[in-house]
């Protein structure tokens, strides 16, 4: 377990000096109005969606499965909170609305891929493409923007941290106790690794394969409210666009395999602080807005490099065994 | 005699911590079909797979044709002259026939395929085999069988001198069947050398001229068929490992109440209705060759496969098999014959494994406690003897046979009233089998009810209050106290030259 998080953990501090070397102040926080700032809290700040959703993808890739709708979701609970409170609702109901309205929608994804046995992918994809419709449905193809100042507390405000912030460590501490201190855990990793022996084993696997499903589009709304909350807008289009791939990668990163099974919430937000301050560091050294995609791709594929070895030398000595004597 | 065209001698394969193959010779001689006998494990896949180049030789020689040679891959062998149908058909079913019987050697014009030339060139290879459909028709259009001859056809395309058949015939009807002989009889006198993979018992006296029979990794036998009776091939088959291990204290108590009772428990191409009791503190073993439907009793009882007639009684009163929870619930615990793919969750230590079982039962919600779960772990590693005695060891790392223990523990630790194991000491070592064995023998004399499924006869016979036969997917007879080996052989091979004797025939229940 500790291993495996050796390399992102070197990844991430070698990005942080990076970024010390190029601006010194990098690491300085300061407290103004009761409300702290500085490099750090904007990259834990920004990557808060990002980290919400990595932590609902990392149960789902546990089962052996993969959410790509994820960014669809978000882009609904934004829309739908927003087209509510434009039409003069209350904030706090419309949110609700939202996250009820996403609950519903995992319980689709979860339906279609524990009681159809639709390949993941594919039974995801349907939501991906189609979610991004029924948000433009529900935002009649406009841009929402609303003027709430309790919604806006949930993407921009502050309590000491910026609310966002705050609100991805509490899932983030939720996840870990309840997977951890009750079963759940462990009998998520066991339906991902041995689907078939978990059956047998009598544990409720469609059951299980459905709540990480629901969990996941919950995780995605919540991020979906900071991203429209933050832009006091809600965009059907663009909001949470490819922030699945993020979450994927973070996940990825963070050492738990896509082949399901054992997962590490650690290496997860690892993972998701990587990709966040590799976003930041685009702009503090300056790279040229061209070849910023090229430069994140570069990094990403040193890292997946880096926690890649071990399998090739596990290879590498079969091979040798498998030598004729 | 002519020459062989195979010749495999000192054959050994090794796998990590596992010898596949050890020291087997093999010959196969052009013009005759070779029956390679032997249950599940017997090396019948790997000695197939050591010819073509899949697995590397840790000792042996092969020469093919005259000449030695070490092919590395299939498809080097492939090009010699050695083809391989498998079980599954391997084709592309969304291509047509022709396509398929040339893929990858397809007739080109300029660089671009000349499918005219490519659908009579197939054709002729089709007419070969006698097998007359439209080469420009789609594969999947027609049925398994047909598919199974295109793939023949195209194992044949390369002018195969051998022509490797494993398990042709699992998903093949009677008719299919007799189709696929005509056409192994027609390349047979063109002097192809057939080797024929099969487990059913008829098929091999009807087509094979000789057979090869392999049990756990060695060489038992070299026959003509005409001179190996049914009851010798099964005795070959299953061996007899007498005086091995020590016998197993017989109790003397009288078993108890019925705990479980079959009535015409069956299921549509899996196995025929059967009717089933097994009573608490008694073992009763289930002995069948592979495919006898053994293994789907066992899986019916536990609701792994719905039964689609007959009912099962679980202390009397009438359980509605939903799934294996459900049996789970009723006190019935069942652990798979296929240890890898059903049983360890290989990822997870020995600790998560043992508990698994009890943890599902319990919830979610309701942990196992830490403590609990060491207490289980420490008891069950001293009483199993697991080795490493390490909970914390990824279950995948360890042996077959502790594999095996861990999840014998599994379901210890849920107490169940009723222990349904299939094959569980498969491909493990004597003492850890041994071990097993008394285990089972001492759960039973403390009251629990055990089914006991082996393919070993010897080991069933041990261990057995009352032994269960199956055959071809029925149950053929149940045999009360002190049976032998013997008797349960006969009945196993049926049909045979051996008729059966005289007081087995009085115990035949059904």
């Amino acid at each position: 377990m500790k291993n495996r998080l050796l390399w992102p953990v070197l990844a991430l501090v070698a990005l942080l000096v990076l970024n010390v070397v190029v601006t010194p102040s990098f690491f300085s926080l300061r407290l103004q109005d009761g409300h702290l700032y500085g490099s750090l809290i904007d990259i834990l700040r920004n990557g808060a969606p990002t980290l919400l959703i990595a932590l609902g993808m990392t149960l789902v890739i546990a089962t052996r499965g993969i959410d790509l709708s994820v960014g669809a979701v978000a882009a609904i609970a934004g829309a739908v909170t927003c087209t509510y409170i434009a039409s003069g609702g209350d904030a706090w109901t419309g949110m609700g609305l939202a996250l009820v309205l996403c609950g519903v929608l995992g319980l689709w994804n979860g339906f279609l891929v524990s009681v159809l046995g639709i390949q993941p992918i594919i039974a995801t994809l349907v939501l991906m493409t189609a979610g991004r419709g029924i948000a433009m449905l529900i935002t009649e193809g406009q841009i929402v923007t609303v003027d709430s100042p309790t919604f806006r507390e949930v993407g921009a405000g502050f309590v000491v941290l910026p609310i966002a912030i705050l609100i991805s460590l509490a899932v983030l501490g939720l996840v870990a106790l309840v997977t951890r201190r009750t079963a759940l855990g462990l009998l998520i990793e066991s339906v991902g690794v041995n689907p078939s022996a978990s059956r047998l084993a009598g544990v409720r696997a469609r059951t299980i394969i459905w709540t990480v499903y629901v969990f996941a589009a919950l995780c995605a709304a919540v991020a979906g409210l900071m991203i429209s909350s933050n832009v006091s807008a809600a965009d059907a289009n663009n909001a949470g666009l490819w922030i699945e791939m993020d979450a994927i990668l973070a996940v990825v990163i963070g050492g738990t395999s896509l082949a399901g099974g054992r997962y590490s919430l650690t290496g997860t937000l690892l993972g998701a602080l990587i990709i966040q301050t590799l976003t930041t560091t685009v702009y503090t050294i300056g790279i040229a807005p061209e070849i910023t995609l090229v430069f994140k791709a570069v990094v990403v594929i040193a890292v997946c490099l880096m926690q890649a070895p071990v399998r090739i030398r596990v290879r590498g000595v079969r091979g040798k065994q498998g030598v004729p004597a | 005699m002519t020459e062989p065209v195979v010749d495999m001698r000192g054959i050994s394969v090794e796998f990590p911590g596992v010898k596949a193959l050890q020291e087997v010779d093999f010959r196969l001689f052009p013009g005759e079909v070779h029956a390679l006998m032997g249950e599940n494990g017997a090396g019948k896949s790997t000695l197939i797979k050591a010819l073509t180049g899949v697995h590397p030789l840790a000792a042996g020689q092969v020469s093919y044709a005259g000449e030695s040679v070490s092919f590395t891959a299939p498809a080097e062998a492939q090009a010699a002259g050695i083809s391989t149908v498998y079980q599954e058909v391997n084709l592309c079913g969304n291509l047509t026939v022709a396509e398929n019987i040339l893929l990858g050697r397809e007739p080109r014009k300029f660089g671009r395929i000349d499918g005219k030339r490519m659908r009579a060139r197939a054709a002729e290879l089709l007419a070969r085999i006698g097998l007359h459909i439209d080469p420009g028709s789609v594969l999947e259009s027609h049925p398994i069988a047909v598919q199974q001859l295109v793939a023949i056809a195209r194992a044949v395309a390369v002018d195969a001198r051998v022509l490797v058949l494993d398990e042709p015939t699992s998903s093949l009807d009677a008719d299919e069947v007799a189709e696929l002989f005509r056409i192994i009889r027609v390349l047979r006198d063109e002097g192809v050398a057939v080797l024929f993979v099969t487990h059913f018992l008829e098929q091999v006296y009807e087509i094979s001229d000789r057979i090869t029979v392999l049990r756990n990794g060695q060489l038992v036998a070299e026959h003509s068929t005409a001179a190996l009776s049914r009851i010798d091939l099964v005795s070959a088959m299953l061996g007899r490992e007498m005086g091995l291990l020590e016998e197993i204290e017989r109790r003397s108590g009288t078993p108890g109440q019925a705990f479980l009772v079959a009535e015409g428990v069956g299921r549509k191409g899996s196995v025929a209705p059967f009717d089933l009791e097994v009573r608490s503190g008694e073992v009763v073993g289930l002995a069948g060759l592979l495919g006898s439907g053994r293994t789907e009793v066992a899986r019916l009882l536990f609701g792994a496969d719905k039964a689609d007639s007959g009912r099962i009684l679980v202390d009397g009163k009438p359980l509605k098999l939903t799934g294996p929870r459900a049996a789970i619930e009723a006190g019935v615990a069942f652990s798979s014959e296929d240890r890898k793919a059903e049983g360890i969750v290989a990822d997870l230590s020995v600790r998560d494994n043992l508990i698994l079982a009890m943890q599902a039962a319990r919830g979610w919600a309701r942990p196992v406690p830490r403590k609990l779960a060491d207490e289980l772990v420490a008891k069950y590693i001293e009483l199993l003897d697991i080795r490493p005695a390490d909970p914390d060891r990824a279950v995948g790392n360890l042996s077959g046979g502790n594999q095996q223990k861990v999840l014998l523990a599994r379901w210890l630790v849920t107490e169940p009233k009723l222990l349904i194991l299939d094959e569980p000491t498969r491909g493990i070592d004597v003492g850890a089998k041994a071990q097993i064995q008394k285990v089972v023998a001492d759960l039973a004399a403390e009251g629990m009810a055990v089914l006991f499924i082996s393919a070993e006869l010897e080991e069933v016979v041990r261990v057995s209050d009352r032994v269960v036969v199956m055959r071809d997917r029925h149950k053929v007879a149940e045999l009360d106290g002190d049976v032998g080996v013997d008797d349960v052989m006969a009945l196993i091979a049926g049909g045979g030259d051996h008729g059966l004797d005289k007081d087995v025939e009085k115990a035949v229940v059904s």
